[in-house]
């Protein structure tokens, strides 16, 4: 434990990601008590102001704080991201042990829904899914939590497939503890490691599954203020108002790359060897 | 070869049964009483409408294997009903205008990606630490983090809206029909020039980043230092011997991202006003023009089905350890 401290501590890049994680939270939390203007009280003497000493962001078509929005918006992206990839882990840890540790058909049945959930283009899926939903924050995080858990899964798979062999098991096994008890408590302890790694690198992903569907228009509606419909609302402005589009993109690239460079930061310094697996591609969520 | 082939497509069955399955089961997420929906709003009584149509055209109300087996002898015959929207045009005949846009957007940018993405992975993993391997390791974070509506967005306002050197929206400009042939193809190759570099940069990134691991992992094998041993060139060790090899996994991660690359024009062709599938879907999800939306969603997965075919066979060909031993997970 104490080298992989020793480890993180030592690469540079994952400490700055962190410390913007970790901010950004502190801000998205305490944004009622930040915020100095509130980001639904619309003003019509305050139409689309450039950044000032006063708005520092500007303000939008109605006459709203660009930051105050920006601020609440971190707590919808951040919340949306944080229980969706929760979701995610939830379904994707009980299938992936289901299959690493009975195998056979299970096994077979549950990587061939894999398989298939994987064939689907997220994005299409997802918007077949949402126009028969009321739009909520709770449906945009159960979708977008439902239709990412199949890296999570086989993840945990391979896990159980390497650790079921191992001795500690085959002497659980032979003392007669059930299959869930040796699942839960003896398996899964050992596996969690690279989960919590794709855990820290989904949140980034499901933030920026969500800023897309929020800009689209399909996402998290108004008056909820999220980055992805900040940017919606920005664009009709877009030749008046540069700064309408600019921050909020900011924002998300900001956290999206802070995330990404803590989480890869927390994997190397876990197991140097995971490096190799440069399974980014097909986790990132577009 | 032709075995391999055929068990691959007989393992194909079971995923084109399961696609139809969930997307069955999609519909099946419409509130089972429309009623509950109780509102003078124009938006929510035609909300209510869409239900009502669905209802008939699925037939909602038999029993659920009934429902299925309809809906699976409709898609057999490709008959996806006809679309919602005032127009009422057949799905499919709608789908199939835009399919070939969205194939050559995506086709182009594969090509693309591949062509830069292979020769920075290799010179970054060539000269490992080195400030090119730097600044590409730069952009490739950058481009995890750069959401791609995002992206689009800001080259809108720098190339079309203050220097104004290109198009920003759909496919010909509206003096389309008054240009020479070659003016047309020039009109219609700026058009497309914004929304691949949308498409292409967040993809770059990937592969660029698998490239250069994969090829790191190669240079380290024994037949490397064999080939540097007996005196070959720099050049041919990397050109022939680890390029090679090094380029085997690009295809499986090649099928593997392809979801996500089609899946990506949704946002892309939206932005761009590009009359593809991804604008389609969009426009579907807002008018809940169901029929359309089903199949796009079948017709897409499956397609992707088949990509993914292609890119497992096209393994086998290049790799023939794989035909012999079982598929590796």
């Amino acid at each position: 434990m104490r080298d992989f401290w020793r480890a993180l501590a030592r690469n540079r890049l994952a400490l700055v990601g962190g410390v913007i994680v970790a901010v950004l939270a502190i801000l998205a939390v305490a944004a009622p008590v930040i915020s100095p203007w509130d980001p639904n009280r619309p003003d019509v003497k305050k139409i689309l102001n450039p950044p000032s000493n006063r708005h520092i962001f500007g303000t939008d078509q109605l006459g709203r704080d660009v930051l105050a929005r920006m601020l609440y918006g971190a707590r919808v992206s951040l919340a949306v991201g944080f229980v969706s990839v929760g979701i995610a882990a939830t379904i994707g840890i009980l299938l992936g042990s289901a299959a690493g540790y009975h195998g056979g058909l299970i096994d077979a049945s549950i990587m061939r829904l894999v398989d298939l959930m994987l064939v689907f283009p997220r994005f299409f899926l997802l918007l077949a899914v949402l126009a028969f939903l009321k739009p909520s924050i709770w449906t945009i995080m159960a979708v977008i939590g439902l239709t990412g858990w199949m890296g999570v899964a086989r993840l945990v798979r391979a896990e159980f497939l390497a650790l079921k062999e191992r001795e500690f098991v085959t002497w659980s096994q032979s003392v007669g503890a059930s299959g869930f008890r040796i699942i839960w408590r003896h398996i899964l302890p050992n596996a969690m490691a690279p989960v919590l790694v794709a855990m820290t690198l989904g949140i980034p992903a499901a933030i920026l599954t969500e800023s897309g569907l929020s800009f689209l228009g399909l996402g998290v509606q108004p008056p909820h203020a999220t980055w992805g419909n900040i940017l919606n609302e920005g664009k009709d402005a877009i030749e008046l108002a540069w700064w309408l589009s600019v921050y909020p993109g900011l924002a998300i690239l900001l956290t999206v790359l802070s995330y990404n460079l803590f989480g890869e930061g927390i994997r190397d310094a876990l197991d140097p060897r995971l490096r190799q697996s440069a399974g980014r591609v097909v986790s990132r969520a577009r | 070869m032709l075995a391999y082939a055929l068990r691959r497509l007989l393992l194909a069955v079971p995923l084109l049964l399961g696609i139809t399955f969930i997307s069955f089961m999609v519909i099946h997420l419409a509130p089972g009483d429309p009623v509950e929906i109780q509102s003078g709003d124009m938006a929510e009584r035609n909300i209510r409408e869409a239900y009502k149509a669905l209802r008939e055209m699925y037939g909602l109300d038999k029993p659920l294997y009934e429902q299925y087996w309809n809906w699976l002898s409709r898609i057999v015959r490709l008959d996806f009903g006809r679309s919602f929207a005032p127009d009422g045009r057949p799905v499919l005949t709608k789908i199939s205008e835009r399919l070939p846009i969205t194939l050559l957007l995506n086709v182009v940018e594969m090509l693309i990606i591949l062509a830069l993405a292979v020769p920075i992975g290799v010179l970054s993993a060539t000269r490992q630490y080195s400030n090119f391997d730097k600044v590409t390791t730069i952009f490739v974070f950058l481009g995890f983090a750069t959401p791609d509506f995002w992206l689009a967005l800001l080259l809108m306002i720098l190339f079309g809206v203050q220097l104004g050197w290109l198009p920003i929206s759909g496919l010909r400009s509206l003096n389309w029909e008054y240009l020479t042939f070659w003016g047309q193809q020039l009109d219609f190759l700026s058009h497309l020039v914004l929304p691949v570099l949308v498409a292409t940069f967040g993809g770059m990134a990937g592969f660029s980043r698998y490239m250069r691991q994969s090829m790191l992992e190669v240079v380290r094998q024994d037949y490397i230092q064999t080939a540097r041993a007996k005196g070959l060139a720099e050049r041919v060790v990397v050109g022939k011997h680890a390029l090679r090899n090094a380029m085997l996994p690009i295809i499986t991660i090649l099928g593997l991202s392809l979801p996500g690359l089609i899946g990506g024009s949704v946002i892309v062709e939206w932005i761009f006003a590009i009359p593809g599938m991804g604008q389609l879907m969009v426009q579907a999800a807002f008018e809940r023009d169901y029929p359309v939306l089903m199949g796009n969603l079948v017709i897409v997965s499956t397609l992707t089905l088949f990509a993914n075919l292609a890119a497992d066979l096209a393994y086998s060909l290049v790799d023939p350890r794989i035909r012999v031993s079982r598929r590796r997970r």
